[in-house]
């Protein structure tokens, strides 16, 4: 029932609102004293060396990437979770096609277990 | 839905919204005093009495401080991130069913102020967005501790979800909803009907990977001090600075609340049927709720100070490699053991 | 259309490398360091230290103050153990003079000695704890070194900086009532130092964290000239109190702790902060036999004129500070000012081999090592 989300709405706008209004607030009320120094990245006391923007190390890609198929596994589970009490009636079929399906996914980790995906260096 | 339910959901969204940011001042209160007393320190104890208002001192301050926005920065990403993350953080709670109900004018009303069927994938959704908080943060401030603590942080998080959402699969699976109240009730009746009991595992997996959801210690590496400073926050300062604790803050409280529906019975007493009591059994359900919350909020900081930091492999290893495959297995356990069952 | 190839360039996924500053103004290098590290992603591939932060001129202002003037100054090199240092100097000072002291001087040099290397091996344990991330026995460690520096107090009037042992004696004796307290002392904080084990020593975390991290094998530590607990924790039994005795450290029994491997490889973090707080029991055991054995009576100046005035010559002595061996090479040329004065820091030397065990760990792991390594930058920048 679309009804049963008017309290969420409710919520976001007083959620946001207070957000906004805190931000404003303080950026109304603090002194302004601004120098160059004062607006310059940190840089643990030194003058900025070398440059930010460089290219990410490819390791934190590959989490991202793992995290991808393992999070539409867990999309895959809940329905499934949800109705799986209703079909147990039936016997073992539910718990077997997720345990195929959970099988295969298990196997697809191990091989980016062995291959090194997991680990750092 | 007619303009009374209206006004009576108004109602119950400023109410829970003005008690978390009391909370969250509380918890603020609580942790400074607590690890001062773990530490042989006195903590503050100088504004009000015993030092109650010092959060109230420290949000004027916060507020009254200069708005430093460096030059370096990408200026709307920069602004935009610690509301991304205080607005997700502020609005999880509102899905949690803090007692029973109560009767006022002939009109129940449910202690709990959005009562939505996939209230599990709401919680685990907004924790998400909050990712976005912190990954902006890190990468708008154009500077490299934050930079490298927004990495740290969004790998860890997304890790760490994926060990909590089978944790919860888990749970699912005995309740057959994603309702939160659903979840609840079928907890109720004695102590051991409590998830805590009948899925140890689950409940280990998912307090763990809580803390790192939350960015707690033992797994604060995102805000690591002693190697990226201040982590992401690095560059942020005034209220702004603030948001990102009051969005820490706000989490854990959150965090222990569904910590506690999902396997602590949320607000039921056990061999007390507080449906019965009328509205004595809503107000002792919501203080049991409190109470339970607030040992979980103690757990919280007595952890934090008491132990060291992860390295970020290792937390890596141990949200991949253990805990992983322990989610996975106690789903296949859980699911097989439910089938012989029946 | 041809089929092309792919053919994949490896240098347009490799992560490019991050150059990162740790300090001179951040919150774990243990006082104005400056660490240029090369990062790619996590792992550091080049660490190259920046020192001079804290440059006073040490060894040049000594050229031109008296020789009892030099003593306020070795106070502030290694400021966390001024004792060790004065007991440094006055020991160089008395062989170059041939001065003996009295037994009761030795007595008293040792048991304040002892006392600031406890005090000193304190901030060192808790301070580590801080840069693997646990703050609470850094605060233990604090309540505790609390205690020394108020027996210093009361013994001197200074907290930090003594100015107490001086060439041919010390500056006055115990007060009365000294010595119980310091019995009282040695009392409260003997279960103290399981404490700190129950804390964080036998920790899971703690040890994951430390224990096989930036390994120092014993050549290396040799090769590098690093001592003290640094060099005893990769193994070595190197103890100038046992190995070149002075002062009365014969006459005391104490072992020397040294690094055995016991969590993981040998010559690793957690061997090096495991040998400091063994050296703590070891501490305890030399202050108590001291407090038992010091004679009652004695003067604690040796007849010395106002104006020191040593032999033409030159003297190298060196003794066991809390960082290692301090040596000090002073040249006479008969004058009241010393011609040149020369100070070997421990700390320089355990700082100079950080590129070569940190290297290929993690950031958090070089906050680690250079941590577990102890320095004190008052001394390496003199």
């Amino acid at each position: 029932m679309i009804s049963d989300y008017i309290p969420i709405l409710v919520v976001f706008i007083l959620a946001a609102g207070f957000a906004f209004a805190i931000l404003a607030l303080s950026h109304i009320l603090g002194p302004r004293v601004k120098n160059s120094v004062k607006l310059s990245p940190y840089e643990s006391g030194v003058d900025l060396v070398g440059k930010t923007r460089v290219r990410i190390s490819i390791r934190y890609f590959l989490i991202a990437l793992l995290f991808i198929i393992f999070d539409i596994e867990i999309v895959f589970l809940f329905p499934w979770a949800v109705v799986f009490k209703d079909f147990l009636s039936f016997g073992w079929t539910i718990f077997i096609e997720m345990a195929v399906f959970l099988f295969i996914l298990g196997f697809g980790f191990l091989y980016v277990w062995k291959k090194g995906a997991l680990e750092w260096e | 839905m007619d303009l009374i339910d209206f006004i009576i959901i108004c109602i119950k969204v400023v109410l829970v919204f003005a008690a978390t940011m009391l909370a969250v001042m509380g918890m603020i209160y609580a942790e400074r005093r607590i690890s001062a007393f773990i530490q042989n320190r006195l903590g503050p104890n100088r504004v009000g009495p015993k030092g109650l208002f010092q959060p109230l001192a420290d949000g004027l301050k916060f507020l009254m401080k200069e708005d430093i926005i460096p030059t370096a920065v990408n200026k709307p990403l920069y602004l935009l991130a610690p509301a991304m993350l205080l607005i997700p953080a502020l609005m999880t709670f509102a899905v949690i069913p803090f007692g029973s109900s109560l009767t006022l004018f002939g009109r129940q009303i449910s202690l709990q102020v959005a009562n939505i069927n996939i209230g599990v994938l709401y919680i685990l959704a907004l924790t998400s967005v909050g990712v976005y908080g912190i990954v902006l943060a890190g990468w708008s401030s154009n500077s490299k501790y934050p930079l490298l603590g927004g990495l740290r942080s969004s790998a860890q998080l997304i890790s760490y979800e994926l060990s909590m959402g089978l944790a919860i699969v888990a749970i699912v699976l005995m309740t057959g909803s994603l309702r939160l109240n659903d979840i609840v009730s079928s907890q109720q009746g004695h102590l051991f009907s409590w998830y805590v009991f009948k899925q140890p595992l689950a409940f280990l997996i998912f307090l763990i990977a809580v803390y790192a959801e939350t960015n707690r210690l033992p797994f604060d590496l995102a805000e690591a001090e002693q190697e990226l400073v201040g982590g992401y926050h690095t560059e942020y300062s005034s209220m702004k600075f603030a948001m990102f604790f009051m969005a820490e803050y706000a989490n854990m409280i959150t965090a222990a609340a569904f910590t506690v529906t999902l396997f602590f019975g949320g607000w039921d007493i056990p061999f007390v049927d507080e449906a019965a009591m009328g509205n004595w059994g809503a107000l002792l359900s919501g203080i049991a709720f409190i109470l339970k919350t607030a040992f979980f909020l103690f757990l919280y900081i007595w952890v934090r100070w008491t132990f060291p930091r992860f390295r970020y492999d290792q937390l890596m290893n141990l949200g991949w490699k253990v805990m992983l495959p322990l989610a996975l297995l106690n789903i296949f356990i859980t699911g097989g053991i439910l089938t012989i069952i029946s | 259309m041809g089929i092309e190839t792919l053919t994949l360039d490896r240098s347009a996924i490799q992560g490019e490398e991050m150059v990162l500053n740790i300090g001179p103004q951040h919150p774990s290098t243990h006082g104005v360091l400056r660490l240029q590290v090369v990062t790619d992603g996590e792992i550091v591939t080049k660490i190259t230290p920046y020192i001079g932060y804290l440059h006073r001129c040490f060894e040049k202002h000594c050229e031109n103050v008296t020789y009892e003037q030099v003593i306020p100054f070795v106070d502030r090199c290694d400021y966390i153990a001024s004792m060790n240092n004065n007991f440094g100097y006055a020991v160089a000072m008395e062989e170059l003079m041939g001065i003996e002291v009295s037994e009761k001087v030795h007595y008293i040099r040792v048991i304040v000695a002892e006392l600031n290397r406890i005090a000193s091996h304190l901030l060192a344990i808790g301070t580590f704890g801080l840069d693997v991330g646990a703050f609470t026995p850094f605060l233990y460690c604090f309540r505790d070194r609390e205690r020394i520096l108020d027996l210093f107090e009361l013994l001197c009037g200074a907290r930090l900086l003594y100015n107490y042992i001086w060439v041919g004696g010390v500056s006055h004796d115990f007060p009365i009532g000294f010595v119980e307290k310091v019995y009282e002392f040695l009392d409260y904080f003997e279960p103290k130092i399981q404490e700190y084990n129950d804390l964080l020593t036998f920790n899971k975390i703690f040890i994951e964290r430390t224990a096989d991290v930036g390994v120092l094998p014993a050549d290396v530590a040799i090769s590098y000239g690093v001592s003290g607990p640094n060099l005893r924790g990769s193994g070595v039994k190197w103890d100038l109190r046992k190995n070149e005795p002075y002062s009365i450290y014969n006459k005391f029994d104490f072992d020397i702790p040294i690094g055995t491997g016991a969590m993981g490889t040998v010559g690793g973090c957690w061997d090096r902060y495991y040998v400091r707080i063994r050296e703590l029991e070891e501490s305890v055991k030399i202050t108590r036999q001291a407090l038992d054995q010091i004679p009652r009576e004695g003067d604690v100046h040796a007849a010395l004129p106002k104006k020191i005035r040593p032999p033409k010559g030159h003297v190298y002595s060196r003794t066991e500070t809390p960082r290692g061996d301090l040596g000090f090479y002073i040249i006479s040329d008969g004058k009241p000012k010393p011609f040149r004065l020369k100070l070997r820091s421990p700390a320089f030397t355990a700082l100079s081999c950080i590129n070569e065990i940190a290297r290929g760990w993690m950031i958090a792991d070089v906050i680690a090592i250079l941590g577990s390594l102890d320095i004190v930058l008052g001394e390496i920048d003199r």
